[in-house]
């Protein structure tokens, strides 16, 4: 689905919590992985100039998991790691939004280039 | 009377003071869309969802096991149905519908407080209940015109469940304002401004912001609480933040936001207990 505005980030969130509900996931996974997805849509539309989200199953049934696939086609981030660090912004805002992802999902990948835009991975099992 | 004060027997026994005070409120926030909806249809309006609400309070639950999908319930949620008809031909927005019916609120706390003031634990209780109990239907109506609102894509959905709710004043010098839904884009800006400004209306001493219905707080939604209550502190008043559930305190911590100096605490009640401390209602707490 398509991020381009803030309630698309909404739409974002309630589609991780309807594939989490698809899995059998706890509550407590679900608030992480949806809060996780809010963060990275969020970033997308307002510093990679929108982008898009999937969701898709993977796992053996029983113990299946989400991943979210972000991508946008935005100016990238130059030095990844350094805006994962809690606290780094760009913008007016905590900085926690990145290494906060990470913190609360059970994979976290991120790639990044001035040329493809950013490409954020997340993928959270149901426990 | 009974000779016991709840939010019920008000409802039952003082309908028409009830609904009186409840139109005024209207008025005065401005929540009549007059240009929309009728005065008159308003009034009727308002009428017939109080009178669902009185024929059904005697059977079903007001507390914690409050559930509007109960079958006693029906009468509210058939009256609500009607509302949101009418109100969806309009043209209303989900936010009026919002404030329309969290109107309700102020006089059902100005008669708790006439009546079992004296008696701060059972009015904390009840003012409890009457909050639980006006934002689920508030909820439920918003839901509601949402769902007649067919032509809209799905995709616009999601930002309707943002709702921007009144801030209502709960004792003399404490306000308290509900965040319902997602708190995405400027409606978390307006829910801020209505709260200062309340503050300087009411001379407010403590500020109590209710996170009960926000389903996700992200680090903007933290930064926005954040903000508001150093907005909040600058003016001299203290803010409490309560409804944070373990699922959203452990995110919270997970993300990495603190919330230096800002008062926390799990429910509405507990959040009531402090701010009545704060103001020397009670003292401590038992
Ligand atoms: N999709 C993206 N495209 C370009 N830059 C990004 C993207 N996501 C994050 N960034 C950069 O990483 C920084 C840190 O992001 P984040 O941890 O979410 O904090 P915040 O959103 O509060 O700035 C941002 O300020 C921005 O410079
Ligand atoms: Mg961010």
């Amino acid at each position: 689905m398509t991020l381009k505005t803030p309630s698309d980030v909404a739409f974002a969130r309630q589609a991780a919590a309807r594939a989490m509900g698809a899995i059998g996931a706890s509550a407590i996974k679900t608030t992480k992985f949806v809060t996780a997805v809010s963060e990275i849509a969020r970033n997308a539309v307002i510093y990679g100039r929108g982008g898009v989200i999937s969701f898709t199953q993977t796992g053996p049934s029983g113990r299946q998991s989400v991943i979210a696939v972000c991508t946008d086609r935005g100016p990238g981030i130059e030095d990844i790691s350094a805006a994962i660090a809690d606290g780094y912004s760009t913008g007016k805002s905590l900085g926690l939004g990145l290494g906060g992802a990470k913190r609360l999902v059970d994979r976290f990948e991120i790639t990044s280039s001035s040329r493809q835009g950013t490409k954020v991975t997340l993928e959270c099992g149901p426990r | 009377m009974p000779n016991e004060v709840t939010i019920s027997s008000i409802i039952i026994n003082d309908y028409e003071r009830v609904l009186t005070e409840w139109l005024k409120v209207q008025s005065a926030e401005g929540v009549k869309r007059t240009d929309l909806v009728s005065g008159k249809e308003s009034e009727q309006q308002s009428r017939d969802l109080l009178s669902a609400m009185a024929k059904a309070m005697p059977k079903e639950a007001t507390d914690d096991n409050l559930d509007l999908a109960e079958p006693g319930w029906e009468p509210v949620r058939d009256a609500l149905e009607t509302i949101a008809e009418n109100r969806t031909q309009r043209g209303v927005s989900t936010t009026e519908m919002g404030w329309f019916i969290g109107a309700l609120k102020q006089p059902l706390f100005k008669i708790l407080q006439g009546e079992i003031g004296e008696k701060p634990r059972i009015l904390m209780r009840e003012i409890w209940n009457v909050t639980r109990l006006i934002d689920q239907i508030s909820l439920h109506a918003i839901e509601t015109l949402v769902s007649k609102r067919e032509a809209i894509i799905e995709r616009q959905r999601a930002e309707m469940t943002e709702v921007a709710a009144p801030v209502v004043k709960i004792w003399d010098s404490i306000v308290t304002v509900p965040l319902i839904g997602t708190l995405d884009s400027f409606r978390a800006q307006t829910v801020m401004e209505n709260l200062l400004d309340a503050i300087v209306q009411w001379e407010a001493e403590v500020a109590i912001i209710d996170i009960t219905g926000v389903s996700t707080v992200d680090t903007m939604v933290a930064q926005h609480l954040l903000k508001t209550a150093a907005a909040v502190r600058l003016m001299g008043a203290e803010c409490v933040i309560c409804g944070i559930s373990p699922k959203i305190a452990q995110t919270v911590v997970n993300l990495g936001v603190e919330l230096p100096n800002i008062v926390t605490r799990v429910d509405l009640e507990s959040g009531l207990a402090y701010a009545f401390e704060r103001v020397g209602v009670i003292a401590g707490r038992g």
